[in-house]
């Protein structure tokens, strides 16, 4: 049995209602769970890009990219491994207001972690901080100790090293 | 839509016309060609029908008896004449009805439209009378799928169906119509959809893919080819033959495949798969370069993977980049469209002469005779065999009958048996295996191909599943020949049941009813057959019928399709018995 990996999936696709139905559907019917996906805006004017991270072997991923790019509405997939791609996510902390003014330990925190308040009241503050998953738990243990009250992080979102010939592909449907 | 679509000004397109939605549904069908349609009526449909009805003279609408049965009659009439089958239905229950129609086509490749009423626009998400999501159930079934929610979308959206269907790899695609945007008023005019930027039917084929091809099929010395539904559906039979005359290849079929190549034709060396022929799955085995064009390696096909000419280099012809690969791997993909792909390699290919190999095919469908054909064909003993039943069809066609088949044992028994001389002219349940498939197909064949002779042939089980469509026979006239080949089983579960499960019939014994008082309750002709000595009389009469015509051959009753690969075996471990 071939060992299965992590795998960052890029799909440019149309902006249409029903795009992200027909993609989980490929995943769901062979038993796949999602680790994580994002959509949005694309480099590409009305184009969306979807970042879908999923564990898998390099021949089911293959076979997987295949059935993406079959769909309609599907202009391009890509797969790529951990090393090829520049990745973050990005999480929000809501802590008690209490934290910042009790506990010196916390400011030591937040500078060591290189997040950053974006939100403070009489009650809580809000604490965000970019990065990769094993910089986004840390911080979480961290400051668990000292109580979360709500805590969230976005799916990852992904630029690969090596360019991606999809640009051209467009502008070429788009000079047509 | 109108970034993502390309469109071709035809005729008066650039006049536009105030119509309403629904009339514009008619006129854009009509626009494509489309002058028969199978459907059934309700609440959210019903500005449509309103605009059939006034548009009689130009468009057929035929009322199937159910929805599925207009689902399997648009891909009866698909399948028989290349064109795109359309189904209509109205919301709810309705569209839900199409499901196994469209995942039938979906998995076979049929270019279908199906059109759903959907509530209005104000309803969507409230749980209203009859209201379904069909966009969300049909997306992992349909190819494409879109839902409209005014008036104005439908020209594009229905232009871009048309295309998807029929185009590239063929399949089916659903257009979901609220109610709102059948009534409203807008300035309609059509024009064609000739491409979508995110879309790629098919790839210019590669010289260097060619080559590749080339160099390896002309270095075989035991090539075979495995050609399936890709000659047909890409209309490539002549230059398939011109490809396998030129290289005296042995080619074998899949069941989908079946009918591209004449059965007489001396390269024909049967069919592939769990009931296909001894000599083809024995020496897939035994090739050294399989080239397989226009199939998918389907697990029916290739019994055991693992196992699966490993010894051979594979050269695939295919039209979907997503098939390369996925079963099987190819040592050299020919991506592309299978007529122009089989035309461009021709003149790569060297002549060659194969026939000590070919011998060995016809050696051990030798032996298959002796073992399995000649006891079918001419049995000994009491009982009738479904083959037998087959031989006299043949024998009254010529070989020039559209054989429909359900799912079963009688299917599997109907593509050994039944010869064909002309392409098109199988059609059957074969990816999903759909049981009731048979009776509303034949029916659409027939309608679409009325100069052809149709014969359904369908088990009891199969048989009332869609029984219902005997209706729709009465009110059009169809003049399908229906045979019910009777066993009172579910017969291929029950020759499971024997073979791996120790005779344990569990719920595949049939207590049927009077099938010809049933067919004469619809105004049939109809007979039984129940001895030898009547079949070839009443098979003749029943093709001789002008009008539809059912035939019932009770059959022996625990009679089973051989050869056989058991799952999980390798192909070359095939069973004569």
């Amino acid at each position: 049995m071939e060992n299965k990996q992590t795998y960052t999936i890029s799909i440019y696709t149309e902006n249409n209602i029903g795009v992200l139905n027909r993609i989980s559907a490929i995943f769901q019917r062979r038993h796949i769970n999602v680790e994580s996906v994002n959509i949005s805006k694309s480099e590409i004017k009305s184009v969306s890009r979807f970042t879908v991270l999923i564990k898998t072997t390099e021949d089911q991923m293959k076979k997987i990219i295949g059935q993406i790019e079959k769909q309609v509405e599907v202009i391009k997939a890509y797969y790529h491994t951990e090393d090829e791609t520049i990745y973050q996510e990005s999480c929000l902390f809501k802590l008690s207001a209490k934290l910042l003014i009790d506990n010196d330990e916390i400011q030591k925190i937040i500078n060591n972690s290189k997040s950053r308040v974006i939100n403070i009241n009489r009650d809580f503050f809000v604490l965000e901080k970019s990065g990769n998953k094993e910089e986004i738990e840390e911080l979480y243990h961290t400051l668990d100790k000292h109580g979360i009250m709500q805590f969230i992080r976005s799916g990852r979102i992904a630029i690969t090293k090596d360019e991606l010939p999809v640009s051209e592909m467009i502008k070429s449907f788009q000079n047509k | 839509m109108a970034t993502e679509t390309k469109t071709k000004n035809k005729e008066t397109s650039s006049k536009t016309i105030r119509i309403s939605g629904a009339e514009a549904v008619i006129r854009c069908l009509m626009a494509e060609g489309v002058d028969l349609l199978y459907g059934y009526p309700g609440g959210a449909i019903m500005p449509v029908y309103d605009e059939f009805y006034k548009f009689q003279d130009q468009i057929h609408h035929v009322l199937t008896r159910h929805e599925q049965g207009a689902t399997h009659a648009a891909q009866g009439y698909a399948r028989a004449t290349g064109k795109v089958g359309v189904a209509i239905a109205t919301s709810g229950p309705g569209a839900t009805n199409l499901i196994t129609g469209i995942a039938d086509a979906q998995i076979d490749s049929t270019p279908m439209v199906c059109i759903t009423g959907q509530v209005g626009a104000h309803l969507l998400g409230t749980d209203a009378f009859q209201e379904t999501d069909i966009v969300g159930i049909s997306t992992p079934v349909t190819k494409w799928n879109y839902q409209i929610t005014k008036a104005s979308d439908i020209p594009k959206v229905m232009a871009k169906a048309f295309y998807l269907a029929k185009s590239g790899r063929p399949g089916p695609v659903l257009v979901d119509i609220t109610k709102n945007a059948q009534f409203e008023e807008f300035d309609f005019s059509y024009e064609k959809c000739t491409s979508v930027r995110s879309y790629k039917p098919k790839c210019t084929v590669k010289e260097e893919q060619l080559k590749a091809a080339a160099t390896l099929i002309n270095s075989a010395k035991k090539p075979m080819i495995v050609f399936g539904q890709g000659i047909i559906l890409g209309e490539a039979e002549q230059e398939f033959k011109n490809f396998i005359e030129k290289s005296n290849i042995p080619s074998a079929w899949t069941i989908l495949g079946l009918s591209a190549l004449p059965t007489s034709h001396p390269l024909n060396v049967g069919m592939v798969g769990m009931h296909g022929n001894y000599g083809p799955n024995k020496l897939t085995n035994e090739c050294d370069v399989l080239i397989a064009i226009g199939m998918r390696f389907d697990d029916r096909v290739t019994g055991d993977l693992s196992r699966y000419a490993t010894q051979a280099k594979v050269v695939h012809f295919e039209i979907d980049p997503a098939e390369v690969n996925k079963n099987v791997t190819a040592d050299v993909a020919v991506i592309g469209d299978a007529k122009e792909s089989l035309q461009q390699i021709l003149p790569l290919i060297n002549e060659k002469n194969h026939e000590a190999w070919l011998k060995e095919f016809r050696d051990l469908n030798q032996t298959e005779y002796d073992v399995v054909i000649k006891d079918q064909l001419f049995p000994e003993k009491d009982g009738l065999t479904m083959a037998e039943v087959l031989k006299e069809i043949n024998e009254a066609s010529g070989g020039d009958a559209i054989i429909v088949s359900d799912v079963g044992q009688h299917q599997m028994i109907a593509c050994r048996y039944a010869e064909f001389n002309k392409t098109k002219s199988n059609i059957t349940s074969g990816g999903l295996g759909t049981m009731g498939f048979a009776l509303p197909a034949a029916i659409g064949a027939k309608m679409g191909r009325p100069d052809r002779e149709v014969v359904a042939i369908i088990g009891d089980g199969g048989y009332q599943m869609n029984i219902q469509e005997l209706g729709t026979i009465l009110q059009t006239k169809a003049a399908v020949k229906i045979v019910v080949l009777n066993n009172e089983f579910l017969g291929m579960v029950r020759q499971w049941q024997q073979l791996f499960f120790d005779k344990r019939y569990a719920s595949t014994e049939m207590v049927n009813p009077d099938f010809v008082t049933i067919a004469k309750g619809y105004s049939i002709d109809a007979t039984r057959v129940t001895k030898r000595e009547e079949l070839s009389k009443s098979v003749k009469e029943m093709m001789a019928s002008k009008d539809a015509y059912f035939l019932e051959v009770c059959v022996e009753k625990e009679g089973n399709v051989f050869p056989m690969i058991p799952t999980g075996s390798s192909v070359s471990e095939i069973r004569l018995e």
